[in-house]
């Protein structure tokens, strides 16, 4: 194995409720300080595969019933939250869920709960730093930001925690195109920045390939394609099916067919 | 008048323990989502713990209330530890089942030991803190109690709004998963609600047994009165919680003072039929914030 490799999949399988499988053999490796984008449509378990690393699986009744996930060397499926936490990986959540009833800062203060009792003054000037909004908005009720403040909070409350593993579900979700720019600029710079590895699920692949160093395509529970960044951008099937620039152009019902066809083939 | 605002004070006060144990059940529900139908025997322990150790152990009275404040915070945590923890997410039925035999449970404990006459505290509360307005006149143990609801309520105030922990409970009540995301040790904000809960029971459960005097039967009876004070107030909302408790308490003195003493012990019940009828989540259910 090679030393730089933070994070790894061994061929895992979960299971929801000891009946619905979801994941069937997923493997997948990240190097450390690297942006790894994982993509796919809905449903293809993109979810529930950083849930299988964060521990979150758990509270859905889900498991790892096979392989082995390593994080810095360590198996560590099926531990709780609490734990994975307090070895760095930091979940950001599909659909952002603040905590709307506290404020920006007190969302910011939850994320220093894997290191209670430690100041956390800098860290709170490091977010604002990267999310000049959240400093003017930190007195607001979460629940009153809009879904562009919302994505930068649960990030910054994320960062909070000093996470060396941060897995980002969608950020994009619902955003305008030039909020989603910014929100990939800050990626970047975070990664940068303060060496955070990151594994960004994302539909918008277009834009999670733009920032990322590797790539992962899953269909229906297992991993169909990987490769550089660079390398997939290249790939036709993956600009007919992901990043939407068939060779065909205009779409017709002939053009549907195709892409079925080549679906079931990926 | 003199009578009229003399039921005011008394009813001010009795609503104040009202609500404040009602705010440890809403911290229960609202962390945990489990219904305490144990909160009148928490209630009871308190006083009892309090009564043992001023008359058995002979302590002086701020020693022995200082520890049974912290003999009752240990008990919720116990009781977490053991009974609840095995059940989280189990069905709710369950664990209702659970708070029930919990509460025959302890209650079956206090009439072992103490069985189930009247008993009363030495005098204690020295007469000067009593008031004199006039005709109006508050006995001692109702200003104490006034003072005590008013500095906890302060002391909860300033915890949930400053210190980490407190942020830490409201995460898990507000979205239990991001709080798991961000490791909140969610099981731990469960055991100090039910610790905290007991706690605020037992310190309502002594007052009010200053005020009445201590019986298992009347102080677990008090107890339910959780219900109609948290559907008053919604039952998701901590300042609902001591809002619903003036007004179930304002109501009580009142019917009590001016209709009948038997009605008294039946309008609280009374009410919460009326407000299930015209607004079940309460007077004062938390808005939802539906933005996001
Ligand atoms: N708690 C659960 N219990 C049972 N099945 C589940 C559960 N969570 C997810 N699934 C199923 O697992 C499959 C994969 O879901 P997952 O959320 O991982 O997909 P996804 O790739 O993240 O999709 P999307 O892009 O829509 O977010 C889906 O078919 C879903 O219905
Ligand atoms: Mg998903």
């Amino acid at each position: 194995m090679d030393s730089d490799i933070l994070l790894q999949l061994n061929n895992i399988t979960v299971v929801y409720s000891d009946v619905i499988q979801v994941l069937r053999g997923v493997s997948l490796a990240v190097r450390e300080r690297q942006i790894v984008s994982l993509l796919g449509s809905n449903g293809a378990g993109k979810t529930t595969t950083l849930k299988a690393v964060s521990g979150l699986l758990k509270p859905e009744n889900g498991k790892v019933t096979d392989g082995t996930i390593s994080y810095e060397d360590k198996t560590v499926q099926n531990l709780s939250p609490e734990e994975i936490t307090r070895k760095g990986i930091i979940q950001v959540l599909e659909g952002r869920q603040p905590f709307k009833y506290l404020t920006v800062e007190e969302n910011l203060k939850v994320g220093t709960a894997t290191r209670w009792g430690k100041p956390y003054r800098k860290d709170l000037e490091m977010v604002y730093n990267y999310f000049p909004r959240l400093k003017e908005r930190r007195k607001n009720l979460a629940g009153y930001c809009s879904g562009g403040e919302l994505q930068m909070l649960v990030m910054g409350r994320a960062l909070m925690a000093h996470p060396k593993l941060l897995l980002l579900d969608e950020p994009s979700l619902g955003l305008a195109p030039l909020v989603v720019q910014e929100i990939f600029r800050i990626i970047v710079k975070i990664n940068e920045e303060q060496q955070t590895t990151i594994v960004l699920v994302e539909q918008n692949a277009s834009m999670a390939l733009g920032i990322a160093h590797y790539g992962y395509v899953m269909e229906n529970g297992k991993i169909v394609m990987e490769g550089r960044a660079g390398d997939l951008q290249k790939n036709p099937d993956i600009k007919e099916f992901y990043l939407g620039m068939g060779a065909a152009g205009a779409k017709s019902y002939k053009d549907v067919k195709a892409y079925k066809r080549r679906k079931r083939w990926l | 008048m003199d009578f009229f605002l003399q039921l005011l004070v008394n009813g001010i006060c009795i609503g104040f323990l009202y609500g404040i144990s009602a705010m440890g059940f809403v911290m229960i529900f609202k962390s945990s989502s489990v219904v305490n139908f144990a909160h009148g025997e928490l209630l009871a322990a308190g006083a009892f713990l309090f009564l043992a150790l001023v008359t058995w152990a002979n302590l002086p009275v701020p020693a022995a209330f200082l520890l049974t404040l912290a003999g009752t915070f240990i008990l919720g945590f116990v009781i977490e530890r053991l009974f609840l923890r095995p059940l989280i997410g189990e069905p709710l039925i369950e664990v209702v089942m659970l708070t029930i035999g919990l509460a025959s449970i302890l209650k079956g404990a206090m009439l072992l030991i103490w069985g189930g006459n009247l008993h009363n505290y030495p005098d204690f509360l020295p007469e000067g803190l009593g008031l004199h307005f006039g005709a109006v006149s508050i006995p001692p143990v109702y200003t104490t109690s006034i003072l005590i609801s008013i500095l906890f309520l302060l002391l909860f105030g300033l915890f949930f709004k400053f210190s980490s922990q407190g942020i830490y409970m409201r995460s898990v009540a507000d979205n239990q998963t991001a709080a798991l995301s961000l490791g909140v040790h969610v099981k731990k904000v469960f055991a100090l609600s039910w610790a905290i809960a007991a706690l605020v029971a037992g310190m309502s459960g002594i007052v009010l047994g200053i005020i009445n005097g201590i019986n298992v039967h009347e102080l677990s009876a008090i107890g339910l009165k959780v219900f109609p004070v948290v559907i008053l107030g919604g039952l998701d909302s901590i300042g609902g919680a001591i809002i619903g408790g003036l007004i179930i308490g304002l109501l009580e003195t009142f019917t009590g003072g001016y209709i009948s003493t038997s009605l008294r012990d039946v309008i609280p019940y009374i009410a919460l039929v009326v407000i299930l009828l015209i607004r079940p989540y309460g007077l004062f259910g938390l808005v939802e914030i539906e933005r996001v």
